[in-house]
């Protein structure tokens, strides 16, 4: 795959092919990523987005800067957001209504006049420029170039961006670091505070799920002795994920005693 | 191919990138049209280092990488922090510059 | 004891008293009264010991200062807390401990029945702290803590039976008028700064010479509102005849011989700023001249003892500030006739109050009559200090005002003849209405009703009368025999050099005037009131009319003042709640307006702001583009 987009990048209409190819991908999965209701969608389309930018980097003669691409895009930082996607909760869907007045409205004609700024600005600039074509520094090779320019023009900038990554990282560990104010709640403390509410229903702990004979699995509701689903019984996390069966499928059906 | 047409496509990722952070309230998401926006500028630099015949441009692509790579492990861990303490990762409910 | 080092002690002792009476409460009912009279006492002792001290040194060392602390210091500006005990302090000082504590002496038995009779005395011994301070200050300044506290203490006690309306709005029209004085001693005091940059005696005094003569006139025309204000004297004489609302000690303490005398004294401390300008003078003796006929002529018409007292008290400080202004000889018979007025006037007050005392509190003379036989010791005190008002060899009064009238007489030309007419006329006048407050209470037919017991009082109030009625007999012959007092104050008047202007009149022609014209008054009052009707009689002629109403001083303020005052007031509110008000509430409302728009935008949202920024960038670029284009 490198070499096909090295061998494009050298060539014209291959070149062409790709972009014509891979750039409207790029716009469309841009544009889901921005309607996708949730957001493991947007960092999915996200993720393939970065990809198709590493081709487009290779194929513009930045080979270095295509695999960091691919290796610090989409392989750390999306790496990470998936993480704290998961670790704030997947099922933290996004509702796609508008709250905020007239913000949509303003949005899109923001979106429209920016839109419509920058590319008459490109056209404007480059209209009749000629490329002049990275061949040239990229005779000793792409990486060897681009070290020769970061460790003399720009080293100081470089020990500058290290520094800030050190601070980055610190600054994540502080932010990240959380610290107990309370001491854990023990099962002991548990069982107390179960006592100590207004109601004593509670007290014995809440029902497994599963029906008996019937169905015993964890996303299925216990039946209360009246019949009707005991919700308590399911984990938050499958009744907020949508994975809980109805448990009527499973209930006794009420049958009416005949009396002699 | 007019090589222009990748400063186009980089116009019309940075546009949607922007859109995206005004309109939508995941911060994880607006997060991750924050980091689109940077990329589209990224293409750009790439591109008129190709122009312009030099690596300096790709040189500045590289810092952005950088910086944006702090700046998500920053922006989660703010992330994570509020989250916590709010259980919400809605940009609309940290709106205590109200009041 | 140091002579130097006990002049504080003769403010803070009954400072010290007046607060322990005042915060120990009713724990101290019992003795409160005897400690404040034991102070005052003191204080009296320290007084004549200091004066002895005083007068054992020579004439140049007998000034003594004590600086007590640094009070203000800003920049080139200092005033301490100092204390200056000279000539002329010390006759003051003597006069208010001993007169005071005589009086002391005298409440006790005549507030015996007032249960607040420790508050009483509290007030009392602060207001002869206050008044210490007044005539020890070293400074303008330092006089000016004792003013206010004078004119605070006068406040408390005027309205001291404060639970009747009219004597609590008695206490606060004499506040207030002497609030217009207390703004013409400030403004003096600012004067004195701007033009000498000190406020010390001594500093203006030095400077005074080469002051401009604006500026001195501009300081004498303020210092004389300032005593004006205090001592009762024409325009802001309304206050005395009310003031009399408060108890008779405090009347005969205060309202005759001590406070209002402040006046007197405040313009005989400056006297280096009024014998540099002869406008200020005259401003002095006009006001002097107005104020004793305007007193004497209200006197006649008077029915309440106290009130008569009063007017007259008024038509006796006018001839002190007459002598005031009459240059360096003048302020030394200002001074006698201060001292000398002090104890028959005191002598007087304390009568009418033993008479009160007898006759249930009751104050229309009308009322009275004969009372000589039922309380002898009251009818001779009172007579004694009657004699020494008019004026009749050898009483106190003689060697005082004649040397007032003679002197007045004496200040040349038309100005001479005026004065000397005007204090001849408030002589007779003065002989006229004395004379009926005499017939009216003690000869005659009696006219109380059945229910009336008069008798004589105790021996605690009849003592201190008794004093004060020697006082009233022989202090005008010590203090003028030799000249002693002219000679004693002549370091602090420069009574020395006085201008000699021919003789107008021989001084045995002047008293012989004074006495025929006395007797004229005399006879006249004892025809008029050979019989008294009890009710005032209501067909008179508008004189009596005018006197009667205080020759229409209220109506005067109040139209003149009061009723525009009022308006302006109203304009005032109206201005301020309407245009004021409107403009600030307008100003906040519109903001409030402009506010709830704005605060649309900053609704706290992130993404609003983030839009905010994209609509900026857009609009940024668009301007950069435009420009460059």
């Amino acid at each position: 795959m490198l070499n096909l987009a090295l061998q494009m990048g050298a060539t014209k209409t291959p070149e062409a092919v790709l972009f014509w190819i891979m750039a409207p991908v790029a716009v469309i999965a841009a544009l889901g990523m921005l309607f996708a209701k949730k957001a493991v969608h947007s960092a999915l389309l996200l993720a393939w987005v970065m990809i198709t930018l590493a081709f487009f980097y290779i194929a513009e003669g930045a080979l270095f800067l295509g695999i960091v691409q691919v290796v610090v895009y989409t392989g750390a930082v999306m790496m990470l957001f998936l993480f704290i996607l998961m670790l704030v909760g997947v099922d933290s869907s996004d509702s796609l209504v508008e709250t905020i007045k007239g913000q949509r409205a303003t949005a899109i004609v923001a979106a429209i006049g920016l839109g419509g700024l920058l590319l008459s600005l490109v056209g404007r600039a480059t209209v009749g420029a000629q490329a002049i074509g990275v061949e040239t520094a990229n005779v000793k090779g792409n990486v060897q170039g681009l070290a020769e320019e970061l460790f003399t023009k720009y080293v100081w900038a470089f020990e500058v961006v290290s520094a800030l990554l050190i601070t980055a990282a610190l600054g994540a560990m502080v932010l990240a670091h959380s610290q107990n104010t309370k001491s854990r709640t023990a099962q002991r403390d548990q069982s107390i505070a179960r006592f100590r509410k207004s109601s004593l229903a509670e007290a014995a702990g809440l029902p497994a799920p599963g029906v008996f004979a019937r169905h015993n699995a964890v996303d299925v509701p216990a039946l209360l002795p009246d019949g009707s689903a005991a919700a308590a019984s399911i984990s938050g996390t499958l009744k907020s994920r949508g994975d809980m069966l109805e448990s009527a499928i499973f209930e006794l059906e009420v049958k009416e005693v005949e009396e002699d | 191919m007019d090589i222009s047409n990748y400063l186009y496509l980089s116009a019309a990722l940075f546009t949607i990138g922007a859109v995206g952070v005004v309109v939508r309230r995941n911060a994880i998401v607006v997060f991750m049209c924050v980091e689109l926006m940077l990329n589209a500028a990224n293409l750009a630099f790439v591109t008129f280092s190709r122009l312009n015949g030099n690596l300096d441009g790709q040189v500045a692509s590289f810092f952005t990488m950088v910086v944006a790579a702090c700046e998500v492990v920053i922006g989660l861990a703010i992330i994570v922090t509020i989250f916590r303490s709010r259980r919400s990762a809605s940009v609309d409910d940290a709106s205590l510059l109200k009041r | 004891m140091n002579a130097n080092n006990a002049i504080v002690l003769l403010i803070a002792l009954p400072l010290f008293s007046s607060a322990i009476l005042l915060l120990s409460g009713r724990k101290s009912d019992k003795w409160g009264h005897l400690l404040a009279t034991a102070v005052s006492a003191t204080t009296f002792v320290i007084g004549v010991y200091e004066f002895f001290q005083m007068h054992s040194r020579p004439s140049t060392d007998r000034p003594l200062t004590q600086k007590l602390f640094e009070w203000i210091s800003v920049g080139g500006f200092q005033v301490d807390a100092s204390l200056l005990l000279d000539q002329l302090s010390i006759c003051f000082v003597l006069l208010i401990t001993g007169v005071g504590t005589l009086i002391h002496i005298y409440s006790i038995e005549y507030m015996s029945h007032d249960h607040n009779r420790r508050r009483f005395f509290a007030y009392l011994n602060l207001f002869i702290a206050a008044m210490l301070l007044l005539v020890l200050g070293d400074s303008y300044l330092n006089l000016y803590v004792g003013w206010e506290g004078v004119g605070l203490a006068s406040y408390l006690l005027i309205g001291f039976w404060n639970q009747k309306p009219a004597y609590a709005t008695a206490a606060k029209k004499a506040f207030v008028a002497n609030r217009v004085g207390d703004v013409g001693l400030s403004l003096a005091i600012m004067i004195a700064f701007t033009q000498f940059g000190t406020v010390t005696f001594a500093g203006v005094k030095a400077g005074a010479p080469h002051a401009s003569p604006a500026a001195l006139t501009a300081l004498g025309a303020m210092l004389l509102l300032a005593a004006a204000g205090k001592s009762a004297q024409f325009p802001l004489q309304s206050w005395l005849g009310d003031a009399m609302a408060g108890p008779t000690p405090v009347s005969a303490l205060i309202h005759a011989a001590t406070m209002v005398t402040a006046g007197v004294y405040l313009i005989t401390r400056s006297n280096f700023v009024f014998d540099a300008s002869p406008t200020a003078q005259a401003m002095v003796v006009t006001v002097g001249a107005i104020t004793l006929l305007f007193g004497a002529i209200i006197g006649t018409a008077k029915d309440d003892i106290k009130k008569a007292l009063a007017a007259s008290t008024m038509s006796q400080i006018g001839y002190m500030i007459l002598a005031t202004g009459l240059g360096p000889i003048g302020y030394a018979f200002a001074i006698l006739h201060l001292l000398t007025h002090g104890f028959f006037k005191a002598g007087m007050f304390l009568g009418a109050g033993s008479v009160m005392h007898g006759m249930d509190d009751e104050v229309n003379m009308r009322r009275y009559g004969g009372l000589a036989k039922a309380m002898p010791i009251t009818a001779v005190t009172f007579s004694l200090g009657y004699l020494a008002i008019l004026g009749v060899p050898p009483f106190a009064g003689f060697y005082s005002k004649d040397k007032i009238i003679e002197t007045a007489l004496n200040a040349g030309g038309a100005k001479g003849i005026l004065l000397g007419g005007a204090t001849l006329l408030g002589a007779a006048i003065t002989a006229f209405y004395m004379t009926r407050v005499i017939v009216l209470t003690f000869t005659g037919a009696k006219r109380w009703d059945s229910k009336a017991h008069p008798h004589e009082s105790p021996i605690l109030m009849w003592l201190p009368m008794a004093i004060l009625a020697i006082g009233s007999v022989a202090s005008g012959f010590l203090l003028s025999s030799g000249s002693a007092l002219v000679n004693w104050l002549q370091p602090i008047v420069n009574a020395g050099h006085h201008e000699h202007n021919e003789e107008l009149l021989k001084p045995a022609v002047v008293s012989s005037l004074a006495l025929g014209l006395v007797l004229v008054g005399v006879l006249t009052a004892v025809f008029k009131y050979r019989t008294v009707p009890v009710d005032a009689p209501t067909k008179v002629s508008i004189f009596t009319t005018a006197a009667r109403k205080d020759l229409y001083q209220d109506s005067f303020n109040e139209a003149v003042l009061m009723h525009p005052g009022q308006k302006l007031t109203t304009g005032l509110v109206y201005t301020d709640e309407q245009v004021i008000d409107g403009t600030v509430r307008g100003v906040g409302s519109s903001l409030s307006i402009i506010s709830t728009a704005m605060r649309k935008i900053q609704n706290g949202y992130v993404r609003s702001y983030a839009l905010v920024m994209v609509l900026g960038v857009l609009a940024l670029v668009t301007t950069i583009w435009l420009v460059t284009l």
